[in-house]
């Protein structure tokens, strides 16, 4: 890319054209070219990008979802038959097999979305009001409170899968053998207790994230509104709820907003914990559609219900976001 | 002093940029391979791609030499294997020759993407005649040309520690499941006292869907079922005998840990038995690779216990193993042909089978002076007296996924300390029935 250095000028359009050549017309034409171009030559690389990263696949997977394309039509996919609404009709019909085992997995991850989010919000504004005064070692602190955060989550799940281990993991030996607390080792990865390791691992990778926003958030906040708040009286709670918290709105309208997007469709945590096919009590919607897609290799089926997942949170979005974010800036 | 841009560069540059991003996105691979280059995808059979490549290496320079076609080695690993298989087969950007697990022939069959073996295609390769039966059996859907033709040959037996039989004055490996669960129950002891078995008599992979799936077959079959009869037949009373009598192994007889309940990888019950914690397993003979890297070779093999009165086959194993294909669209059938000829070939078949533990699929192999220890006789005498392969339909793999994890389940629920009844197993075979037919 080259670049050309010219003198600015906040009067352009009255200097005399430098160049020879058709002097009058250039002369309007010149200055207004960058204004009517630019935003576009700046906009196109990333238009080109999220067109073919984003919105081609994504209607390619809306088509997918319209037809019956299997690891036996792929290769031509292409000509997969079309079988119109059947895919949708099948993956929502709550008599079904699939159907049901899509409703249950969508309650299921409804809760487990709440809880997680629930739970690192909590964790998150509790650490970031705490970070937010000065102390000593508070730089170490906040250093560590963002470790889960900025470890690989690979890496970080497969450690808890060694973990939750049911003979040789860490926490049974710690609950049976160290501390005595049970008498079997409990089962984690299989069974019941499936959901509630999954929870606790989403929010130890999560609740970093809240932490890092809030403390953002709240570092925005005049002290002197706090000193304010201390002359007349009020307690730390009340300060908590009447400044803190109005004050951070915004910001935590986004946060949970965001969080919750990625819980619900979280994939990794569930995939490196239990592998291609999680546990009835643990299975939720995004392993779920793999399991369709790339463990059965039903793409049509996949497909349709990614699109009704889509539609799902969209819908969810823009209600929260009509209901929650801040009003009348619709540019922010 | 500010940097002006014009508007003009900023749009060659990013229309240059998004040219970049729409070539790299669609463009293939730009594979450089001439005619005269084959390349071949090949399953990781030893204990790491690294080692395969190694053992690979030889035989394909082996190839190089009589055949002067050069050969690109890529060696991928079995959970990437059919996600690849699948990409390649949707996009046309594919190696020449590849390997299958055998299982998926029929599905892969459907694709339309391997070239059938029949007529000069098939002699090109060696000929029917020069197959093991059972393996070549499994190179596709029943009366279609094969479109794949098998290479390594496996199969399951009973791998058992003979010290740890000798301590338990056991003389004999079992015969007959009942032999066996006596056998195990003694094996299965408390060492350290602590009121707890921490030795059992059987280790598996309980949370498997492949080992469960496959035993499903191989005790529905000796108990005279069929786990396919034009449709899932999960719930048969044969096939619920047999996944009861399986699931019974942890739940009812406890021979096995219930942690086993958490293995999945194929690897974890070979390590309990490594260990000393379960003084037999159920394995391929693939195992044996994983046993050598970790230096263990305190074991005997025999067959697979079968029923005793036996309502149904004498089977002891799926027609395991992996076999090879040549893709449609290579641009060099006939050395694509030459390589599997190769590969298949008597002489090469005895150095792969010692390399990476398989069992020859060249009748002519077995000849070989090298071939003649007894646990090879043993190998193959299950692979070619004992062993039928998995239903050879295109919905296998999903049904070995669907049937694997119903049953997993069903372990997960003996471990934390369900009961399963009978009645469990045929609710779960039912369901597991109804997700198949629902899924298709």
């Amino acid at each position: 890319m080259s670049t050309t250095e010219e003198p600015r000028s906040g009067a352009a359009e009255e200097d005399p054209p430098t160049e020879a050549g058709p002097a009058s017309g250039s002369r309007r034409r010149r200055p207004r070219r960058p204004g009517v171009l630019l935003p576009y030559g700046m906009v196109l690389p990333a238009a080109v990008l999220e067109l073919l990263i984003h919105i081609i696949p994504m209607i390619l997977g809306i088509y997918i979802a319209f037809t019956s394309l299997t690891q036996l039509t792929i290769r031509n996919w292409t000509s997969a038959p079309f079988v119109g609404l059947e895919n949708f009709v099948r993956g929502l019909d709550p008599s079904g097999a699939l159907g049901s085992a899509l409703f249950q997995s969508l309650f299921r991850t409804a809760l487990y979305t709440a809880l997680v989010v629930g739970l690192s919000w909590v964790l998150g504004m509790a650490a970031a009001v705490s970070l937010n005064t000065k102390f000593r070692g508070r730089g170490v602190l906040r250093t560590l409170f963002l470790v889960p955060y900025a470890l690989p989550v690979y890496v970080a799940a497969i450690i808890w899968a060694f973990m939750f281990n049911h003979r040789d993991g860490m926490i049974n030996r710690l609950l049976v053998q160290d501390l005595g607390l049970l008498d079997d080792r409990p089962f984690w990865l299989i069974g019941e207790n499936a959901f509630w390791v999954l929870v606790v691992v989403s929010v130890w990778r999560l609740w970093p994230f809240a932490f890092l926003m809030l403390l953002a958030a709240l570092q925005s906040i005049p002290e002197d509104m706090y000193e304010a708040a201390a002359i007349d009286g009020a307690s730390t709670w009340k300060r908590f709820t009447g400044i803190t918290m109005p004050m951070v709105r915004p910001a935590n309208a986004v946060v949970l907003l965001v969080m919750g997007l990625w819980t619900f469709n979280e994939f990794n945590i569930p995939f490196l914990l239990f592998g291609d096919t999680s546990p009835d009590s643990a299975r939720l919607i995004s392993p779920l559609i793999y399991e369709h897609s790339f463990v059965n290799w039903n793409f049509g089926l996949g497909a349709a219900m990614s699109v009704l997942l889509l539609v799902a949170l969209i819908i969810a979005s823009a209600v929260y976001v009509r209901m929650v974010l801040p009003k009348g800036s619709s540019n922010d | 002093m500010v940097v002006k841009i014009p508007a003009k560069a900023v749009l060659s540059a990013s229309t240059a940029l998004g040219l970049v991003a729409a070539l790299t996105a669609c463009g293939g691979s730009g594979e450089e391979s001439g005619d005269q280059t084959l390349t071949y995808w090949a399953s990781n059979q030893g204990a790491s791609v690294e080692e395969d490549k190694k053992v690979l290496k030889p035989a394909l320079d082996r190839f190089t030499e009589e055949t002067g076609v050069e050969v690109e080695l890529e060696v991928i690993p079995w959970s990437e294997l059919y996600n690849r298989i699948l990409t390649a087969v949707s996009s046309g950007d594919a190696p020449d020759v590849l390997n299958i697990g055998n299982t998926w022939a029929a599905s892969l069959q459907e694709t339309g993407a391997f070239v059938p073996y029949e007529g000069a295609d098939l002699e090109a390769v060696g000929g029917k005649g020069r197959f093991v039966e059972t393996s070549f059996a499994t190179g596709g859907a029943e009366g279609e040309a094969p479109t794949s033709v098998p290479l390594y040959g496996l199969s399951y037996a009973l791998f058992y520690n003979p010290t740890m039989f000798e301590d338990a004055g056991i003389e004999e490996p079992p015969a007959t499941w009942e032999e066996f669960v006596d056998t195990a129950k003694k094996l299965t002891k408390d060492t350290d006292g602590d009121g707890k078995p921490d030795q059992y008599g059987l280790a598996m992979e309980a949370g498997s869907e492949r080992q469960n799936s496959h035993f499903a077959h191989i005790l529905g079959q000796q108990y005279g079922g069929q786990l396919w009869k034009n449709g899932p037949n999960f719930s048969s009373a044969e096939q619920v005998d047999a996944v009861k009598m399986w699931v019974d192994m942890m739940a009812e007889e406890e021979i096995v840990d219930p942690s086993n309940a958490e293995f999945s990888d194929g690897t974890q019950s070979i390590g309990d038995f490594v260990d000393g914690k379960a003084a037999m397993i159920m394995m391929q003979g693939s195992a044996r690779t994983t046993m050598a890297a970790r230096d263990f070779d305190n074991y005997e093999v025999a067959q697979v216990p079968m029923l005793d009165p036996l309502p149904g086959k004498p089977i002891q194993s799926h027609a395991a193993g992996i076999n090879i294909s040549v893709f449609n669209d290579t641009e060099n059938k006939e050395g694509a042909l030459q390589l599997v000829e190769h590969l298949t070939s008597p002489e090469e078949q005895v150095y792969l089978s010692q390399e990476f533990q398989t069992l020859p699929v060249a009748t002519k192999a077995y000849d070989n002076e090298e071939l003649q220890s007894e646990s090879m006789q043993t190998f193959r005498t299950i692979l070619t007296e004992h062993a039928s392969p998995m239903p050879l339909i295109p919905e296998e793999g999903q049904m070995e996924t669907v049937l694997g994890e119903s049953i997993a389940g069903l372990f997960a629920d003996a471990a934390t300390g369900s009961k399963v009844t009978e009645a469990d197993v045929r609710d779960a075979m039912k369901e597991a029935e109804t997700q198949m037919d629902a899924a298709n």
